[in-house]
């Protein structure tokens, strides 16, 4: 017992130390591959070609003078950033990132709590991220943050409902709620999800982007109309809980793809972590394409897509999988 | 429907290929204090004053330069010296309100004022952007002079028309 709770200690902190790098690791990517999309250079100044650029935004956040307006609403305005926050790093609890090894005769499983409701728990979590942008959006006592915080929860909500009938192909394929199970379903390339499953996989990354408030669903923040939208009130680290919780759940969004539809750390030759960790760069990297790439879409459009087109298709996926499961 | 179709199916990619072909050109930042754009031999920078063979002074101060300037930027005081020569005794540029034009340049009948290629003069105080005689005249090298005052700004030594920008 104490073996498992220390070796549990030990992957909670190795993952939790690993994901905020990535984050910090990913604001960079971001900036410099946006920056050679526009055919410019991205940050250079700081560390070799820009790289401890994060280091020096999250300094600069650190000092910047903390402001809380005087007609917000204290409490909530303080608990919603920690409401983006947290769900984005408590997610990577069930996500597995590699097969399970032997050390000290012990069997430690890649992945820190392998339990058999995994999405179900990654779907309950997720869900909760739109209180905190909502709330903010509330909180602010702020007619363009309430604006962005309801467009996100209308966005958010249209959007959850494609995301999980999305991925229901997957489950009835794998029979698991599983993540482990799922990977381990996946073990050669035809058996892969993205296979087995090619409209599941395109409505799955559609929606996840929806989830994930970026381009072409970045409704809820279009600073063009909204200014910033939820956050405009927000200074110094609450600003950057949210973007700190917004890049988490791209890294979240893009290692469950990984786990659901690339096979999770299947692959030849190389470490199955490594594998994990290039499936999963690929997502960011395609994440931050579509920014480079896409407008964005307007209100009505967003709602028509989602109910309209989105819907209908998932519940098809979800009928063709069960007619050829029966066949 | 089919209209949504064609867009996931044919304009989406077609976009991201044309955004994908972007990402490998070469940049084209010039990462400016290390690495500068060359000027255009026409460039108008900041303003020199040239100097006869003999060191003398060009300048006449007649006054030409002062009634082109659209921006009225110059000002000039008159004087003679111990041969019966008419110079100018105060001859100075407010930086901050010259619209670098070039028209003093073509109004000169001595074609004594010329600007140069340089532009990084700015200061903090605004008294500072009004340069003196000493500060626009080069030697008979044509050589800036030395301006002591100037925490930035053109430094002695380098020439104004040669700035390699």
């Amino acid at each position: 017992m104490l073996t498992f709770i220390i070796i549990t200690l030990i992957k909670v902190l190795v993952i939790f130390v690993v994901f905020l790098l990535m984050i910090a690791l990913l604001t960079w990517l971001e900036r410099k591959l946006l920056g050679h999309f526009q055919v410019r250079l991205g940050p250079m100044r700081v560390g070799p070609h820009g790289l401890l650029q994060p280091i020096a935004d999250g300094i600069k956040l650190l000092f910047k003078e903390d402001i809380i307006p005087d007609n917000v609403n204290k409490f909530v305005y303080v608990l919603a950033p920690l409401l983006t926050f947290i769900p984005a790093l408590i997610i990577v609890a069930v996500i597995p990132f590699g097969k399970s090894i032997e050390l000290f005769g012990q069997r430690i499983d890649m992945v820190i709590s392998n339990f058999n409701m995994g999405i179900l728990y990654i779907f309950a979590v997720a869900s909760l991220s739109v209180y905190g942008i909502v709330l903010a959006g509330w909180s602010s006592n702020n007619k363009y943050s309430l604006l962005g915080g309801l467009r996100s929860s209308a966005q958010m909500i249209s959007y959850e409902v494609s995301l999980g009938l999305s991925l229901i192909g997957v489950f009835m394929i794998a029979g698991s709620l599983n993540l482990v199970d799922i990977v381990n379903a996946q073990d050669k390339l035809y058996n892969w999800f993205i296979i087995r499953q090619p409209l599941g996989f395109l409505l799955y990354l559609v929606c996840a982007t929806a989830e994930l408030n970026r381009i072409p669903f970045d409704l809820p923040e279009a600073e063009q109309e909204l200014v910033a939208g939820y956050y405009i009130e927000y200074s110094s680290m609450k600003f950057s809980m949210f973007f700190l919780g917004e890049y988490g759940n791209m890294i979240n969004v893009s290692a469950l793809a990984t786990t659901l539809f690339l096979g999770g750390w299947h692959g030849p030759f190389l470490p199955p972590v490594v594998w994990f960790l290039i499936k999963l760069t690929a997502f960011l990297f395609f994440f931050i394409w579509i920014r480079a790439t896409l407008p964005r879409f307007r209100y009505d459009q967003l709602m028509n897509f989602g109910w309209k087109v989105l819907l209908p298709l998932t519940i098809l996926n979800v009928l063709i999988t069960a007619v050829v499961m029966i066949l | 429907m089919f209209e949504v179709f064609k867009t996931i199916f044919l304009a989406i990619p077609k976009g991201l290929s044309v955004t994908f072909k972007y990402l490998f050109t070469k940049a084209i930042t010039v990462r400016y204090p290390e690495q500068k754009l060359t000027l255009s031999p026409r460039y108008r920078g900041l303003h020199y004053l040239k100097r006869n063979e003999d060191g003398s002074e060009k300048c006449v101060c007649c006054g030409l330069c002062a009634a082109a300037c659209p921006s009225g930027c110059i000002y000039m005081e008159p004087a003679e010296d111990e041969f019966g020569q008419r110079y100018a005794k105060v001859y100075e540029i407010n930086e901050l309100r010259c619209i670098f034009c070039g028209y003093c340049q073509e109004a000169c009948p001595k074609e004594a004022i010329f600007l140069g290629k340089e532009y990084e003069f700015s200061n903090d105080q605004r008294e500072k952007m009004i340069y003196k005689k000493e500060d626009l005249l080069v030697s008979i090298f044509g050589q800036r002079m030395k301006r002591p005052d100037a925490r930035t700004g053109p430094s002695g030594g380098v020439r104004p028309d040669e700035h390699s920008g």
